[in-house]
């Protein structure tokens, strides 16, 4: 029964449940339970918007601001998406969150032949400047804010949005940009990774570095704990090896004189919903108590503001079926109920088609739809952290909390993140539990509903995705952005492009921070293509470790 | 040597996506069936799949393509395996594959399309089927 194991006695009674984290369940929970931890209010959950912030960052939560809601966008080419953007803002979102297509969150231009069949596909095609200014053409960027789904070429895509920014007239201060930026988490899982660990890590720095320095209102870094946790991490080792990546970067950045409490703030998270309710709950409500915890003992952060936990919990993407994947719109309701009981600030929803196809328009809003309801229909802006104080609950969250200082530890003791993903240790250790996890789902030891174990029921199946429609592909794009690429290259003052990407080259032998060099690229309109190629030049590319 | 008798499969993944979860259980679960399994790692082009499907001599290549671009890199996957000879080679396909792409997949040549939930019992029947020894 679904992800946590069930042992089960002859009438089907369970007489024992241990979840994915390793932590069994007792069949009823007591006031014993919470004296025997130790569990006191002020030590372990304090009052909401106190440290260490189990209960929640602010006061009164949703009660004065419901979640934002930041569904993910991008396909074909900057127009396309700029005619998305203005129509999701004129629906009164006040967030945008762009998708990128592979060639560019791997740094090759459109017509590069290892783009062909992809341009435009995933997301939406940047070859220049140009193109961000088609793609935020009218958009207010002193009032909105952007998250930027771009790891490897996160830089690249922040000196663009900057440099774009100020064509447009507005100074560097008044932007607010989130490129997810998180390299480290690309190598476990999602793997549009480039340079090799040590020159990522580096680059990570170099924009907190810059935005520390130069852009106010932006946040450099996006801890992803969620795409470990789809490549088959358990929610504490989701947690524990976020936590250890972010002290990867932390690291990187003292290293350079600025003080963790000068920038830890501008650090949010992206962590997963799907599994058992309880202990994504227990999961969220450990993280927000021992991010603050660790940033006061260890990095002595001392303004309350800057120990909180802030992010997006949602998504949700692993936990849903290719079978009858209707199912799958209640599935992410149960999902997303979980990130409200957690109190998650911000929040998004897979769609219940993404197992077949880009979700259209109309998938995409059913998951905005269900997002609204548990706001504004069934009462989670009531309260501020309703199940606090139960004795399960509690009980469950200190027991979490120690299990992801058990993961953080065998990492440490590992030699740190750098070293575990460098040697692939990390990498094999998700890739044979999300084995195991499989086996165990197609023999029947967890359930999913719906799914019939060791079976594929082809003829179902295909009446089943029925009720998809799919997201079509549009080769024009791809014959558009290379087009618009030619005329570029032709208009742009070449003495420019290349003046700038020889400063860029210099910068990136040395220890300069590559920001400044990026930004004058980007007004050169160079492409993204030849500012990864120096890059790919002067670093090289990672060789990923085996896996098995 | 009962390592001749064993099935030699490449799972590559082709192109730029590197969502390998899928590609990865299925080589652990074609690896404890028995089979020899050779995996390329993320971002490779078709010269290179080509190319370590040659030198490794493998039976079977199965491709794991989630970007939806599985129509055009087969077509030129298979175009080039029979520039180059490799017509031994049986050439099969997972990852999100809607059903609709399957008969256009196998007109197209691919010996067997294994869309993401199959089990691992349906993948090892399907490939054996594929090698008659």
């Amino acid at each position: 029964m679904g992800v946590a194991k069930y042992i089960k006695d002859e009438r089907g009674a369970i007489k024992e449940v241990v979840y994915q984290s390793g932590i069994k369940i007792k069949p009823a929970y007591g006031p014993e339970d919470l004296e025997k931890a130790g569990f006191t209010y002020d030590k372990d959950l304090g009052s909401p918007g106190e440290y260490p912030f189990t209960r929640s960052l602010h006061p009164q939560s949703y009660r004065s601001r419901a979640w934002t809601t930041r569904q993910y966008t991008g396909f074909g080419t900057p127009e396309e998406t700029n005619e998305r953007f203005k129509l999701m803002i004129a629906n009164g979102q006040n967030g945008l969150n762009v998708a990128f297509d592979l060639p560019t969150q791997m740094g090759y231009d459109s017509d590069h032949p290892l783009a062909e069949g992809e341009v435009g596909r995933v997301g939406m095609a940047i070859d220049s400047l140009k193109d961000f200014e088609t793609a935020f053409a009218g958009i207010p960027l002193d009032k909105i804010g952007s998250g930027l789904t771009i790891n490897a070429v996160a830089t690249i895509m922040m000196a663009m949005y900057q440099a774009t920014a100020e064509k447009f007239g507005y100074k560097k201060e008044q932007i607010s940009t989130t490129p997810q930026n998180d390299i480290l988490k690309e190598m476990i899982g999602r793997g549009a990774w480039i340079f090799p660990v040590e020159h990522g890590v580096r680059l990570v720095g170099d924009s907190i570095e810059y935005a520390v320095k130069e852009l106010p209102k932006s946040n450099p870094v996006s801890l992803c704990g969620y795409h470990i946790r789809e490549s088959g991490a358990t929610p504490a080792q989701e947690i524990a090896y976020a936590f250890e990546i972010a002290k990867a970067y932390i690291d990187n950045v003292v290293q350079r004189g600025i003080k963790p409490e000068d920038f830890v703030g501008r650090f949010s998270f992206n962590f997963n919903v799907y599994g058992n309710l309880w202990e994504q709950i227990a999961k969220f409500r450990a993280a927000r108590k021992l991010w603050a915890k660790m940033l006061k003992n260890e990095y002595g952060v001392t303004e309350k503001k800057k120990l909180f936990l802030r992010g997006l919990f949602g998504g949700g993407g692993s936990g849903l079926t290719k079978e009858q994947p209707e199912n799958n719109i209640m599935r992410g309701a149960y999902y997303a109920l979980g990130a409200a009981l957690s109190g998650a600030q911000t929040t998004a929803l897979c769609s219940f088609d993404e197992a077949y196809t880009i979700p259209t328009p109309r998938s995409a809003l059913l998951s905005l739809r269900t997002l609204e309801m548990l706001m504004d229909e069934v009462g989670l802006r009531d309260t501020v952290d309703p199940l606090a104080g139960s004795y399960f609950i509690e009980t469950l969250t200190l027991e979490m909390e120690e299990k992801i200082l058990e993961e953080m530890k065998k990492v440490q003791e590992l030699g740190g993140m750098v070293q575990c993903i460098s040697s692939g240790l990390i990498q094999r250790k998700v890739s044979s539990q999300a084995y195991e996890y499989e086996k165990g789902l197609q023999s029947g030891e967890y359930k999913k509903v719906g799914l019939t174990p060791g079976k594929t029921d082809n003829e179902a199946e295909q009446t089943d995705a029925g009720a998809v429609e799919l997201h079509e592909y549009n080769e024009e794009w791809a014959k558009k952005s290379k087009a618009n690429l030619k005329e570029l290259r032709r208009a742009r003052n070449d003495k420019e492009v290349t003046d700038s990407l020889k400063a860029l080259e210099k910068a990136a032998r040395g220890d300069e921070n590559v920001m400044p060099y990026l930004v004058k690229c980007c007004h050169a309109y160079a492409t993204v293509g030849e500012m990864a190629g120096v890059f790919r030049d002067t670093f090289g590319e990672w060789n990923e470790p085996e896996f098995y | 040597m009962e390592t001749t008798n064993k099935i030699r499969v490449l799972i590559a993944k082709p192109g730029l996506d590197g969502h390998d979860k899928g590609a990865k259980i299925v080589a652990l679960a074609l690896r404890d069936a028995g089979y020899e399994v050779i995996y390329s790692g993320l971002h490779q082009t078709l010269d290179q799949i080509i190319q370590t499907a040659g030198q490794e001599a493998v039976d079977v290549i199965g491709l794991s393509i989630m970007s939806g671009a599985h129509l055009p890199i087969c077509e030129k996957l298979i175009a080039m395996m029979k520039e180059q000879g490799l017509n031994e080679i049986r050439l099969t396909v997972g990852g999100v594959i809607p059903f609709q792409d399957i008969p256009k997949l196998k007109e197209m040549g691919v010996a067997a399309v294994f869309p993401g939930g199959t089990s691992f019992e349906e993948i090892t029947k399907g490939m054996n089927s594929l090698i008659e020894r």
